[in-house]
């Protein structure tokens, strides 16, 4: 039996239809059709292994420029598309608040993001599903909607080209925006674009995401994917940021370590909140750190588990939900009353960011109402306990190999003598664009 | 760097009188005083009871930022909880994981508070007190589990005896479901080094008199130097324009800008940046409270003046090239950009104004132009007005 669910699907893409497309287009998008001769701005990140310091002592200030630089980049081609009117309504007109409350859930009016469009079916079962052409895809963005390009730097060091043309043979990766956006800055990083990858999870395209995070250095710049099944509407590899200046309230979730990896990666239960789901940091490298939380979604997607991921903390904090909401709603099993919200809770609702589509939702939000909408997300203590032994099978086979995951072991002796320095803003310690 | 370094002795020395760095050694306690004006936050004080117990020397700390004392093995949630505390400007009580020079990691009772300046009501300082807290071996009762393994519980306990102590706003009750008192726990024994460790009553009243101490000498040199301080935060007035957190925010921005409230009579100047008062020569309390027109002069073209007037009525964005005018009367063309900026309400709250010197005008930084960096920081500002405008600030 397929399940589906009927649902408006968010434009995120300004050139983004629901029927087929037709060859050509005369629309500067990014196919063969328009691509040769292209060139976008292209932006060369350093690969920060660490977030830290080899000679300890040397301060991260020093590096001022370059790490304020990519919310410089972002910010400033966002506002400048903002002005050019690419996207469909000004978000920072739309209402928002911070619900009173111990998490404080972040709420916001946008009567504008959804279409008042006939909704489409989707498939809901089906986790992993190949690509498809003849659907809509980044590939037919307009040039205009990318940011840049998003590429590693071969000598370590920043760089930024203004006008770089693109590799075709060896796909760059890029930022695009949102023409929807939640929040202000909104983009989406396409991994590898030309090579047209569905939605799932890999480990370069993971790393990639992380590094984004990191580069940033900036604790309110958080991306979030969405698996197929978890409400992502486009089978085309994608993870989605923005910024938002507040804790989320999933950041404030106390959180129990079960196990540390070999790699030094520690994963926690999260307690205490609506949604169950595992919450990732540490590792001697981002490169560890990465590893894990991808192995782990790889996991999922092999066993058809939908489920949503938040990075958060520059890159530090990576939180896993696996979730059931839309197979319960394909079911007929989500009352009525909360479908009339039309939350569709993926990652940035299942964070506490919640969108309302009704201003009798705004004004009625409360901890207790976003608390009911994510309980429904949630697997059940004794299904999120099947998926983490999966979960932690697929670890102990890949990461650490024969010598096993070892459930409460901490190598508490072997700490690095390194002083070492994070990237982050504890109060916008360094100078990044955005105020922290 | 040396003008950094510069920076850091003045802000003690130009706030504190004469002997105040002796008579913070005299206590025996481990802290450290940081000014969130300077840039990166930087730590201006550290006690020789800090050096004692982290194992660096004066040069190695003064100037850095908290965070490096913080290794990989410090819970990421608690420096959340301390960044909050800091945008905030409210005191916090922390259990925390810090690291030696030589590596060694060590739980400690971290507390802070913030200082503020009596006449404007700014945070100047926070004061950073670090209690180490000996290991303990685990008992199996009821309370140590609950306070071991529960973060929030102990966020809540420490956070709400501090708030008591050093600030004088009403308390907010966390409230935290009883679900978490029967979390169960599983490494039941020994407690490995990086486990949760919580302060006793013992730990937390050092801390709250080591604060007390540090803030009455700072208090009394203070008075000394007739730039009042005082623990609690007074009545804002003067300073009144912008809150705190949205002052400290922008002062991120290493641009020149202004913000001015169209609110507001004649639409005065509400913040204005380092780099404004540098491209203009005059001094904050200078422009603050003024029209911005008081740039324009004999020469400044009145049409161009006109048009700044009509996009800020329709509230669109423009830019425009004015001939402004230093405070010495100097000439320059200034390639100017505004935009509205909403606050969470979703209405416009402020204009913002960011200016170029149209001699550099072609200068570009790393590959970005000029007129990139100015969309830039309408970005960056409108993301810190509409982020700190949002609200209910839950503790």
């Amino acid at each position: 039996m397929m399940l589906r669910i009927k649902r408006v699907p968010t434009v995120v893409s300004i050139y983004q239809k629901e029927e087929a497309e037709e060859g050509g287009c005369g629309r500067n998008c990014l196919r063969n059709c328009c691509l040769p001769g292209a060139k976008l701005p292209l932006y060369a990140f350093k690969r920060v292994n660490k977030i830290s310091c080899d000679s300890g002592l040397v301060d991260f200030e020093d590096k001022e420029a370059p790490v304020a630089f990519l919310d410089s980049l972002l910010l400033g081609e966002w506002e400048d598309r903002m002005q050019r009117g690419l996207f469909r309504y000004d978000v920072t007109a739309c209402e928002t608040k911070v619900i009173p409350g111990e998490y404080g859930f972040i709420a916001q009016l946008n009567e504008g993001r959804h279409l008042k469009k006939r909704p489409t079916e989707f498939r809901v079962d089906k986790v992993l599903q190949p690509f498809d052409e003849n659907k809509f895809n980044f590939t037919k963005v307009g040039q205009e909607e990318v940011l840049f390009q998003f590429e590693p730097s071969y000598d370590d060091e920043v760089k930024f080209l203004p006008s770089a043309p693109i590799d075709v043979e060896n796909s760059p990766s890029v930022i695009a925006i949102n023409v929807s956006p939640i929040e202000y800055g909104h983009v989406l990083l396409i991994p590898r674009i030309l090579e047209c990858l569905p939605q799932r999870i890999d480990h370069e395209s993971f790393l990639l995401a992380l590094y984004m995070a990191a580069e940033a250095g900036n604790p309110y710049f958080r991306l979030g994917y969405n698996s197929l099944g978890a409400f992502a509407t486009i089978n085309h590899l994608h993870f989605q940021a923005y910024y938002l200046a507040v804790p989320f309230p999933i950041e404030k979730a106390p959180a129990r370590k079960i196990t540390t990896t070999n790699s030094k990666v520690k994963i926690s239960d999260i307690l205490n909140y609506p949604v169950r789901g595992l919450v990732y940091e540490g590792g001697k490298t981002l490169e560890d750190l990465s590893n894990v939380v991808s192995y782990s979604c790889i996991c999922l997607q092999d066993n058809n588990i939908p489920y949503n991921v938040l990075i958060s903390d520059s890159g530090r904090r990576i939180f896993l939900f696996p979730q059931c909401y839309a197979e319960k709603q394909a079911l007929g099993e989500v009352s009525p009353e909360l479908l009339d919200t039309q939350v569709n809770p993926a990652v940035w609702e299942i964070s506490g960011h919640m969108v309302l589509k009704r201003k009798k939702d705004y004004e009625e939000a409360s901890e207790g109402n976003a608390w009911r909408l994510l309980a429904e997300v949630s697997l059940s203590e004794e299904r999120l306990q099947e998926v983490k032994d999966l979960i932690f099978e697929a670890i102990a086979c890949n990461i650490d190999d024969d010598k096993g995951v070892t459930p409460t072991s901490l190598e508490g002796s072997d700490v690095t003598t390194q002083s070492l320095e994070d990237a982050d803003a504890l109060t916008g310690s360094h100078p990044s664009m955005v105020p922290a | 760097m040396e003008s950094q370094l510069g920076l850091i002795e003045q802000s003690f020395d130009l706030r504190y009188s004469g002997w105040v760095r002796e008579a913070l050694n005299e206590l025996p306690d481990s802290f450290t005083i940081t000014d969130p004006c300077i840039s990166g936050h930087p730590i201006v004080f550290v006690s020789n009871g800090f050096l004692k117990i982290f194992g660096y020397s004066k040069d190695e700390v003064i100037g850095r930022n908290g965070r490096v004392f913080q290794g990989p093995e410090t819970d990421r949630r608690s420096v959340m909880e301390i960044r909050e505390a800091i945008r905030e400007e409210r005191a916090i009580q922390i259990s925390l994981l810090n690291y030696r020079k030589d590596g060694t990691p060590f739980w400690m009772l971290f507390h802070m508070c913030p200082v503020f300046s009596k006449e404007d009501g700014r945070v100047i300082n926070f004061v950073g007190v670090q209690v180490p807290i000996p290991k303990r071996p685990r008992h199996s009762g009821h309370t140590a589990v609950n306070s071991c393994e529960n973060g929030a519980q102990l966020y809540k306990g420490a956070f709400r005896c501090c708030r008591r102590e050093v600030c004088s706003d009403t308390v907010v009750e966390l409230g935290r479901a009883s679900a978490l008192d029967s979390v169960s726990n599983p490494d039941d024994g020994e407690v490995g080094i990086n486990d949760p460790c919580e302060a006793r009553e013992l730990e937390k009243r050092k801390a709250n008199a080591a604060a007390s101490n540090i803030l009455s000498i700072l208090t009394r040199y203070s008075e000394l130097s007739g730039k009042l301080v005082c623990g609690k935060c007074c009545s804002v007035s003067g300073m009144g324009l912008l809150g705190s957190s949205l002052n400290i925010s922008l002062g991120r921005i290493k641009q020149s800008f202004v913000l001015s409230d169209p609110h507001l009579p004649d639409m005065p100047i509400v913040y204005a940046s380092d780099m404004f008062l540098e491209l203009t020569g005059y001094a904050r309390h200078e422009v603050l409270g003024h029209n911005c027109r008081f740039l324009s002069g004999l020469d400044t073209d009145p049409a161009t003046q006109y048009q700044i007037k009509e996009y800020i009525r329709t509230e669109q964005p423009c830019t425009v090239r004015i001939l402004n005018y230093r405070k010495d009367k100097t000439p320059f063309w200034n390639l100017l950009h505004i935009s509205p900026v909403r606050n969470a309400t979703g209405k416009v709250a402020y204009f913002v104004g960011v200016q170029i010197d149209d001699s550099c005008k072609n200068q570009e930084e790393n590959g970005l132009s000029p007129h990139r960096r100015q969309l830039g920081v309408v970005g960056a500002v409108k993301v810190a007005v509409r982020s700190l405008s949002m609200g209910a600030s839950t503790s």
